[in-house]
């Protein structure tokens, strides 16, 4: 909709410039942006969980695929709590703690997350168990 | 002086703790038997010590607030909208 209106008014301009909302609007509207097929699909089959520090983990074994794909999310999240961490005057482990027990709270059931004894746990439709510090 | 006056505070401990072991001697042969009792009242207050039942569990973050994540927990909701394809 949104296209052709920019079409119609600027013509070719507007090819470049409805790229350009588009990418804006990826950015803006977290809908758009997905998760791997891989990490979903992991998720789903609970083979992977929240950890109680803000980071991916699996439960019991991984295939060295899935280890990658978990790592290289790691890796990602770590990047985006050292940012933030910065920016909230905080530590990069307070963040990633904050950022894990709002995950966690998030999870959908069925899915696995980590207990504070470090147990995984699979998520029903109660209240998970978090860390006596979470809001 | 002063090195004589330290050499007789050495005397007291010694002395003191020759009186402990002349305070056992108080007990006559008679009461000996009776010197356990105490201990036998207290076995027969039975204190159990019950192992917990939950795990203990050993807190590696503990230097990390609870007023410092409730700060930060409307930011990190934020980043995870935010940022949906790693979370």
């Amino acid at each position: 909709m949104a296209r052709t209106l920019i079409k119609a008014r600027f013509g070719i301009k507007a090819r470049f410039g409805s790229a350009l909302t588009a990418l804006a609007l990826l950015g803006a509207n977290p809908a758009l942006a997905q998760r791997d097929p891989a990490y979903a699909a992991a998720r789903e089959a609970g083979q992977v969980g929240e950890r109680v520090d803000g980071y991916l983990g699996y439960v019991g074994t991984a295939s060295p695929a899935l280890r990658a794909v978990v790592e290289d999310i790691n890796i990602k999240r770590k990047a985006v709590y050292a940012q933030k961490a910065q920016a909230n005057n905080a530590t990069l482990e307070e963040y990633a703690l904050t950022t894990g027990c709002v995950l966690i709270a998030q999870t959908k059931p069925g899915e696995k997350y980590q207990a504070p004894d470090g147990s995984w746990q699979t998520r029903t439709a109660a209240a998970p168990q978090r860390d006596s510090r979470c809001p | 002086m002063r090195r004589l006056q330290l050499t007789k505070s050495d005397n007291p401990a010694t002395i003191r703790c020759m009186n402990s072991s002349a305070g056992k001697k108080r007990f006559g042969r008679g009461l000996r038997p009776f010197a356990a009792l105490p201990l036998a009242l207290m076995m027969g207050g039975c204190i159990t010590v019950k192992a917990p039942d939950k795990p203990i569990v050993i807190e590696l973050n503990i230097n990390i607030k609870q007023e410092v994540i409730y700060r930060l927990a409307a930011d990190a909701a934020q980043t995870i909208d935010k940022n949906a394809e790693i979370f």
